[in-house]
């Protein structure tokens, strides 16, 4: 007897109990949907997570931690400890080895999206996921005072196009109660989408930051003329961090060490790449526990199997006689009740991996809008097989328990049933 | 009515002896019994005589621990489990006392399931093996239109007994065992039941071995024996 035989009578025999097959195969699919859920987020945030920034050497900012400077200079989460001074900023950028400096000066905020103040050389140093530059979508780099130019999400978010008016406000919050309406900003270039917190931040100059601030950091701007302004020197007293490009990434460790032992004033120097597996380190615990509940809510719905098998096993033995009797062999009967273990598991995987990809395909704009988290290289693949194959070989493994006492109790049973 | 005596016997034990624990109680001690190709025997056994017992051993399910077991020409006891098996599943039909189908497949599904076991069973592939059920139903007295695609769980007792029948007799085995299939059925139908798997064993040329306590049956048949008689083991919970 060949095997697709038995598999069409596993598997009417487990369309035969319709509602327990239905309910453990749900349970398996649901247990999968998690465990691939969990799997892709983690690797999408990794990916994603790494991809963020590249082509930077270094990241210089007020002393505090590593990963906290990391943290609110590139993915704009919490705020700077302390300003830097623009003098110090002067030394580092004149010191031997280095390339190009972009200054940030963070603080304030459009519609809860951080406005980064910087200078238009940022658009060309900037670089993420493996080299790649910033891309205008639309329009130019921001030229004139108070010009800006939006991120990805921010422009499709809120509706904006080059050349709406936006204003911006002080502090970090979605919900400001100061804002800087004296001056609003001409949006000259809307940037293509890079997966990273670029996409949601507002640019402006640094000028245009000081400018703003001028008649009291919590004013509503300032009520000069733009001639005025121009006629002003409006070079910043002070900036947040700034982004340092060296001729020859040799020379990194040891600027590093000039930076933190600075004597004039408290700075810290970190390599993107160090911080960013630093961080990692601790987001990721937390990630590998999630990963074994998941892995341990597969088992669950494995178990499931295994226990609507085994129940149903005494009031099937009747059929496992007739079998017999027409000239099944024990093995057969064996190779029966693995084969119903493998198809529940392999439909209740199918389902759950489609049901995965079906949720991504659908939450990923929303996680996209909602927290910035771009879930980068989660469609089907390797893995979603891999998955599948293991899920429904674990079963394989799991149904030769019930398999192994419908055998013994086939061949003791013979033709007769001897309850 | 005399039994075609041509070419080697449909059954024939010798000095057979049959115990389900290596020393436990011989159940079954039978020195002979024959039945010829085609012949059609009534076997009386009150329950606990051995009957399930000696079928098992005659379909190869059980294996005689002493004497001989040659079933159309082969002797048993020489073959290993799995060629028992597909023996059984080439050459032997059975019907049970109840419960003789799968109740979740559908009935014509139920008949040809020999065939999935057996290509001996099904020469002519799957289609044919299909007409032939359908005949084979026709023939007991069922339209294969109605029962053929309704789960078997859905008919009454007699029908499931005439598919079970028509699924013993499907790809004509030399040999049809029939444990009381006819316990379950009221009089009338139990003779009707009797007469037709009689014509279809001749039709077919099986031989027929059929078990029951009802002596009353016997006159159906070419010969009848009693267990009580043949098997010399003491059973403990024999009723007679």
């Amino acid at each position: 007897m060949s095997a697709a035989p038995i598999l069409s009578l596993a598997w009417r025999s487990i369309l035969s109990r319709g509602l327990t097959a239905a309910l453990t195969i749900a349970l398996v699919a649901v247990s999968v949907m998690l465990y691939l859920g969990v799997e892709k987020a983690r690797q999408g945030a990794r990916a994603s997570f790494e991809n963020t920034i590249s082509g930077v050497d270094l990241i210089v900012g007020a002393r505090s931690s590593p990963v906290n400077l990391l943290l609110y200079s590139v993915f704009h989460i919490g705020d700077a400890t302390n300003n830097i001074t623009w003098d110090s900023y002067q030394q580092v950028a004149d010191a031997p080895g280095v390339a190009w400096t972009v200054p940030i000066s963070l603080g304030d905020s459009h519609r809860g999206f951080r406005v980064v103040g910087t200078r238009a050389e940022f658009f060309e140093r900037y670089q993420y996921a493996g080299r790649r530059p910033l891309r205008f979508a639309d329009g130019d780099a921001f030229d004139g005072l108070f010009e800006a130019v939006a991120g990805a999400s921010v422009a499709r978010q809120l509706g904006y196009g080059v050349g709406d008016e936006i204003v911006v406000a002080h502090g970090a919050g979605a919900v400001s109660f100061i804002e800087h309406d004296l001056n609003p900003f001409t949006l000259t270039g809307i940037l293509a989408p890079t997966g990273t917190p670029v996409d949601r931040s507002v640019f402006v100059s640094l000028e245009a930051i000081e400018a703003i601030h001028l008649d009291g950091a919590t004013g509503r701007g300032t009520g000069r003329t733009s001639a005025e302004l121009e006629a002003m020197d409006l070079s910043p007293d002070q900036i947040t961090a700034f982004l340092v490009g060296l001729d020859s990434p040799v020379g990194a460790l040891r600027l590093q060490r000039a930076v933190n032992t600075y004597p004039r004033e408290p700075l810290q120097a970190i390599m993107p790449g160090v911080a960013l597996a630093q961080l990692w380190q601790v987001v990721g615990a937390a990630e590998t526990t999630l990963a074994a509940v998941a892995a341990f809510v597969v088992l669950t719905g494995l178990i499931s199997i295994l226990i609507s098998i085994l129940t149903s096993l005494n009031e099937r033995r009747r059929e496992m006689a007739i079998l017999r009797a027409l000239g099944a062999r024990p093995r057969h009967i064996f190779v029966l009740l693995v084969a119903e273990a493998m198809l529940l598991a392999l439909a209740g995987a199918v389902i759950g991996a489609g049901l995965t990809h079906g949720a991504l395909y659908l939450g990923s704009p929303l996680l996209e809008a909602r927290f910035g988290i771009v879930l980068i290289g989660t469609g089907p693949g390797l893995q979603d097989l891999i998955v599948i194959a293991a899920v429904t070989g674990a079963a394989g493994l799991l149904g030769m328990v019930p398999a192994w006492r419908a055998y013994r109790q086939s061949l003791a049973d013979g033709m007769t049933i001897r309850v | 009515m005399t039994a075609v005596a041509s070419g080697a016997p449909a059954i024939e034990l010798d000095q057979l002896r049959f115990a389900y624990a290596r020393r436990g109680p011989c159940v079954i001690d039978i020195p002979r019994l024959v039945v010829a190709p085609g012949e059609r025997v009534f076997l009386k056994g009150a329950s606990g005589s051995g009957k399930s017992t000696l079928l098992g051993l005659i379909a190869g399910i059980l294996d005689a621990r002493e004497g001989c077991v040659r079933v159309l020409g082969e002797d048993l006891a020489a073959m290993s489990a799995a060629r028992r098996d597909r023996f059984r599943a080439d050459r032997v039909g059975v019907i049970f006392q109840m419960f003789n189908l799968l109740p979740w497949l559908p009935a014509g599904a139920n008949i040809t399931l020999p065939g999935r076991f057996s290509d001996r069973r099904r020469p002519d592939g799957a289609a044919a093996l299909d007409a032939e059920g359908r005949r084979l139903l026709t023939r007991l007295g069922l339209d294969p239109d109605q029962v053929w695609s309704r789960p078997a769980r859905a008919l009454s007792v007699g029908q499931q007994q005439r598919v079970a029948a028509a699924r013993a007799l499907i790809g004509r085995p030399g040999l049809i065992l029939a444990d009381e299939p006819t316990s379950a059925l009221d009089a009338d139908s139990r003779d009707a039941f009797i007469t037709l798997l009689m014509e279809e064993c001749a039709a077919s040329g099986a031989a027929l071995v059929f078990v029951s306590h009802d002596g009353a049956l016997a006159r159906h048949f070419d010969r009848a024996e009693d267990l009580a008689a043949l098997n010399r083991a003491r059973l403990a919970g024999a009723a007679s």
